[in-house]
């Protein structure tokens, strides 16, 4: 019996043949990384170990980007704890603001999440580098300070559910809409402690974007994972970044899975996912008409070039309403960049939109883009949960940029075929 | 060793967002954390709570964000155990690697009312229901992280390993 692609990644970090789904087993990591909330709560903790040193300085990553720049003088503190750490510890992957994104665009942009390696971090998301066939997965601070020390982490490894998917898809329907719509199929914790991995046609011609919306969401079904088998694409698109050599794993013909999805993504819609879970998904013709007063494009879910230019062509030519305020934010300052050069960023400003330096800023309900009790936001991040972007009576509507975009320029949620005509 | 306090009881999906919404997360000072716990789902939590009480979920309680500091909140706010259906993945181990008691059981969670009071035996796996008399199992914690527990965490762990291949 082969193994899947989970278990080989676990298995080769832990000096295995082979493992099974269950095991739990302490195996060694190739980067661990943190931000500006966790990392603090992680120094403390490894402080306490009596180590005086990380295990290696070109395999910690720290990325202040949740608070700043710095929104009020106890983030100021936060963010100052990363940056005395880094230069003590002569951390080699310490990014600055000026030179810093969102760590899940982040990372792969500067080559450091690659095939067959394991990433864990301090922040949920973590799955995002899946999409790149490595094993990256969220976890505590705790565990963090454990990793920084000692190059290790415990992991119980999962079992993997196969998606597969198949057909044509829509215009204006992508990756955003069929992570979403696999969430709304599976729920919450469809995938908990669960390997997903992401299979098929439809995988296979996704952009290195794309795939990288997929696998950010893996754990909104409660997913350890959301692993895609790394192909030429990946390998190009790695050409000039990846820091290092590696080898990319893939699972096994024979591998054994828990279950197989399949998804014929012809009939798939662009999704809306309603308040308060990501599971409250619904085709967007259910939702049209309702009226809204934020739209947000950005965050480690779709903040990358492609969708910044999904949301301009949605956007050229037409105006903001003037009841909604649509932020923008790019993934990283490169991409910020880039669409610079390409007049992205011109065409949205140009519309009415506000354009952001990179910053997890309203994902999370941090700051810039607080939402007041009872308004509305439409976003392109990837909870919306009670609360999670201001007041605890506000509502988030997640969507893809074009879905965002489109609401953006008639104040209500809308086919983007319905503005760009 | 035995755990035994008045139930908190709340629902499915109750996640990190609501346990400590991210505008208090600009410290991580356990008391600090405390005062907000739970505050958007129930806002009279923090004044009701009493050290040693215990929170009974549902299913995928601590699902969303990796932030400790929800199980930090909670632990500081004085919870002694938490009981749910089932737990999300990072919630799980940040609140093992902190030595925050954590049990899962389906029946207890659908049984278990607001207010009962109910004992744990950590040791045992066993849920006492002291208001109703039931008693409910919960799946034993594998060796490797029973370790990690006794030793008080992942810290106190990895500091005893650390010491042992000196
Ligand atoms: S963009 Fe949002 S989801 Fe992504 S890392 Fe930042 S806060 Fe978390």
């Amino acid at each position: 019996m082969g193994m899947t692609m989970v278990e080989k990644i676990i298995a080769a970090h832990a000096d295995k043949q082979k493992v099974s789904p269950g095991d739990i087993l302490l195996a060694e990591v190739d980067m661990v990384l943190g931000n500006d909330i966790t990392s603090p709560v992680a120094i403390e903790e490894f402080k306490k170990i009596g180590i005086s040193e990380v295990f290696d300085p070109g395999r910690v990553i720290l990325v202040p980007d949740h608070f700043t720049p710095n929104k009020d003088i106890n983030s100021a503190q936060q963010a100052k704890i990363l940056r005395s750490f880094a230069r003590e510890q002569e951390l080699e992957y310490y990014f600055e603001i000026g030179e810093m994104g969102i760590e899940h665009c982040l990372l792969p942009e500067q080559g450091l999440a690659l095939p067959g390696e394991i990433i864990i971090g301090a922040d949920s998301h973590t799955c995002t580098y899946g999409a790149l066939g490595a094993l990256g997965t969220g976890v505590g601070s705790t565990d963090m300070a454990a990793a920084m020390a000692t190059g290790k982490a415990w992991f119980r490894v999962p079992p993997t559910i196969k998606f597969v998917y198949s057909g044509s898809l829509q215009p204006w329907v992508g990756a955003k809409d069929l992570i979403l719509y696999t969430i709304g199929d599976i729920g919450v914790d469809g995938a908990l402690y669960k390997s997903m991995e992401f299979t098929g046609e439809v995988i296979d011609n996704l952009s290195m974007d794309g795939r990288m919306t997929m696998s950010n969401m893996a754990i909104e079904a409660g997913g350890k994972c959301g692993l895609i088998k790394p192909d030429e694409k990946t390998q190009n698109y790695l050409k000039n970044r990846a820091i290092r050599d590696y080898t990319p794993l893939y699972s096994d013909e024979d591998a054994e899975y828990e279950k197989e999805i399949r998804y014929d993504v012809g009939k798939i819609e662009p999704q809306i996912s309603f308040p308060h879970l990501p599971e409250n998904t619904h085709p967007l013709s259910e939702a049209e008409g309702l009226e809204i007063d934020q739209a947000v494009i950005g965050s480690c879910t779709n903040g990358r070039i492609e969708d910044l230019r999904k949301a301009a062509e949605v956007m050229a030519g037409n105006k903001v309403r003037d009841s909604v305020r649509c932020l923008v934010f790019p993934g990283t300052q490169k991409i910020y960049q880039q669409a610079l050069q390409e007049g992205v960023i011109e065409t949205l400003i140009e519309a009415g939109a506000a354009v952001s330096t990179p910053t997890c800023g309203p994902c999370l309900g941090g700051h810039m883009g607080i939402l007041a009790a009872g308004e509305r936001a439409v976003s392109t991040t990837n909870r919306n949960f009670v609360g999670r972007m201001g007041h605890k009576e506000s509502e988030v509507y997640l969507s893809s940029p074009a879905v965002a975009a489109a609401a953006a320029v008639k104040g209500y949620l809308v086919h983007p075929e319905e503005v760009v005509k | 060793m035995k755990l035994s306090g008045k139930v908190f009881k709340y629902g499915d999906n109750v996640d990190t967002d609501v346990i400590i919404p991210a505008r208090f997360l600009n410290t991580s000072d356990p008391e600090k954390l405390a005062e907000h716990c739970l505050e958007d789902l129930d806002p009279e939590f923090t004044d009701r709570v009493t050290e040693g009480d215990i929170i009974v979920g549902g299913k995928n309680f601590g699902s969303g964000s990796s932030r400790e500091h929800a199980p930090l909140a909670i632990k500081a706010a004085g919870i002694s155990c938490v009981i749910a259906e089932s737990f999300a993945r990072i919630f799980y181990r940040n609140s093992i690697n902190i030595g925050l008691p954590i049990l899962e059981s389906p029946e207890a969670s659908r049984s278990i009312e607001e207010g009962q009071k109910i004992e744990v035996d950590l040791q045992e796996g066993i849920i006492k229901n002291l208001d109703g008399g039931q008693e409910y199992k919960s799946e034993k914690f594998p060796p490797f992280m029973r370790d990690i527990i006794q030793s008080g965490g992942l810290i106190e762990y990895v500091k005893r390993e650390q010491l042992g291949r000196h």
